[in-house]
């Protein structure tokens, strides 16, 4: 795996009718290193989703230039969306099977289902499911592509406490089993703490860069919510301009 | 309840048919038997049998033209705009003025024929898929599309299934206005089918016949509506809840 770079000049929308232009993105870098779990944490609205759209290629209207390893391109994808996004005329496994060639399909589905423990699901078509297996389905589906970068866009909002935690876990333990280079978006910075490596903090539109702090937390004491909060107060005293972000 | 009904609407015509006691309204029982001697001199079949080819033909022209034209127009702005006006114009034009027109430049051919019924047709599909087009989830194309699906893979699998309630309804209505439309081209050009027998019937003051004719057609959209159109919408519909 590669290492990415990503330089973000500008991002602006057009002006409708009365307001004026907005600048959602000004003077964006990142540089994701290989195997890496990042979090971004921001306020609603800065313009997160604008950015993983950029880093997906479905927004191609922005300044800058996303390098993968040396060249110029886009990196290979597994997008996590905000809603699971499942083609609702498809089985679980069908939606998952779309993403690949048919031919190494099983090899990939079938440890995957087992991880997510939906094996049995498999046949079912996604009304039928509720919201945290259809995430779950929505994270097979992306890891199942074997990405360079795995985008997710807060996966486990409007989620209830005790799902998304079994969600967060079970997302955690598919990561550990096959590293791969996360970007995962969060305005919740108790979230953000329990699973990143490095957390990158941003501002309001125009969003940039604020701070990038390395969460020092060894990933067997993560379980601990006292030691999250603990890191959390200390992060908020320490520094006042992630205090304004949150 | 729908048998209850149709057998109602049987006595009610039973009952007028022997109070008016006249040729043009017969009963119910001459009706059948009119029809049946149609069926065993192969005169009925034949007939209907034209009709629905004519039908089967043009319609399934007008449908796939129209859907590929639709899916076009309804993903690409600049050649709606361009082709808007058109539309309009010609879902406007009356049916008897395209027969006329086909007929006059074309001649009393059976092409003709076909074509005219498709112009007539086309345009209705073309603005139904066009909406249904322009109603496709954005959210699930940008899904297909940072998950790199063919082209082919986004119209089988994102594109098409989304449109299938808007394809049935262009089915339905299509069925329905292109077996009017294919009698008058008959009547005008034609000498078979169930347009050109009507017009026979009609001078011949002959309204037993008709009404058979037109109880036998009915029927076979009726047919049509049970054995292909309920199943296939069951089908397509299974994955709701």
């Amino acid at each position: 795996m590669t290492d990415i770079q990503i330089n973000i000049n500008s991002k602006t929308y057009p002006a409708i009718e009365q307001a004026g232009h907005h600048i959602a993105i000004a003077d964006l870098k990142l540089s994701l290193k290989s195997g890496e779990f990042i979090c971004l944490v921001g306020p609603s609205g800065c313009g997160k989703t604008t950015l993983l759209n950029i880093i997906a290629g479905l927004d191609d209207d922005y300044e800058g230039e996303i390098l993968v390893g040396l060249q110029q391109s886009h990196p290979k994808i597994g997008y996590i969306f905000q809603n699971p996004r499942l083609l609702p005329w498809r089985t679980v496994r069908e939606n998952i099977e779309l993403v690949l060639d048919s031919r190494q399909s099983e090899a990939i589905i079938d440890p995957l289902l087992e991880v997510m423990q939906l094996t049995r699901s498999q046949n079912v078509y996604p009304e039928r499911l509720s919201l945290g297996m259809s995430r779950r389905v929505s994270i097979i589906r992306a890891f199942a592509v074997d990405p360079e970068v795995l985008l997710m866009d807060e996966p486990f909002v409007s989620l209830d406490a005790p799902t998304a935690r079994q969600v967060r876990e079970l997302l955690l333990k598919l990561w550990q089993e096959r590293p791969h280079t996360v970007l995962f978006v969060t305005h919740d910075l108790r979230e953000a703490i329990a699973l990143a490596d490095r957390l990158i903090f941003l501002s309001a539109a125009p969003m940039t860069v604020v701070s990038e702090i390395i969460v020092p937390i060894p990933r067997a004491e993560r379980q601990n919510e006292n030691a999250i909060e603990v890191f959390r107060q200390q992060l908020i005293n320490d520094y006042p301009e992630i205090k304004r972000l949150l | 309840m729908p048998s209850l009904s149709l057998l109602a609407f049987l006595a009610v015509w039973q009952g007028l048919a022997v109070y008016l006691d006249n040729n043009t309204l017969p009963t119910p029982e001459t009706v059948a038997k009119v029809f049946w001697q149609g069926c065993v001199s192969g005169q009925l079949p034949y007939h209907l049998g034209v009709t629905l080819l004519r039908l089967v033909v043009s319609f399934a022209i007008a449908m796939l033209l129209g859907c590929a034209i639709g899916i076009v127009l309804g993903r690409n702005k600049k050649l709606d705009a361009f082709f808007d006006n058109w539309l309009v114009i010609f879902l406007n034009i009356p049916a008897l003025v395209t027969i006329i027109l086909c007929y006059v430049w074309f001649g009393l051919i059976e092409s003709a024929a076909i074509l005219a019924v498709v112009i007539n047709k086309l345009p209705n599909v073309i603005v139904t898929i066009r909406e249904g087009t322009r109603t496709l989830d954005q959210d699930l194309l940008d899904m297909a599309r940072c998950f790199h699906f063919s082209k082919r893979k986004t119209l089988v699998h994102v594109i098409w299934p989304q449109l299938h309630p808007f394809v049935m309804g262009a089915t339905r209505s299509g069925l329905a206005l292109i077996w009017k439309i294919i009698l008058v081209v008959e009547l005008l050009g034609r000498s078979n089918g169930m347009g050109y027998q009507l017009h026979l019937f009609f001078q011949l003051f002959d309204v037993a016949s008709i009404l058979a004719y037109t109880i036998a057609f009915v029927t076979v959209i009726q047919l049509i509506e049970l054995i292909i159109l309920k199943p296939l919408d069951k089908k397509s519909q299974r994955w709701r809840r």
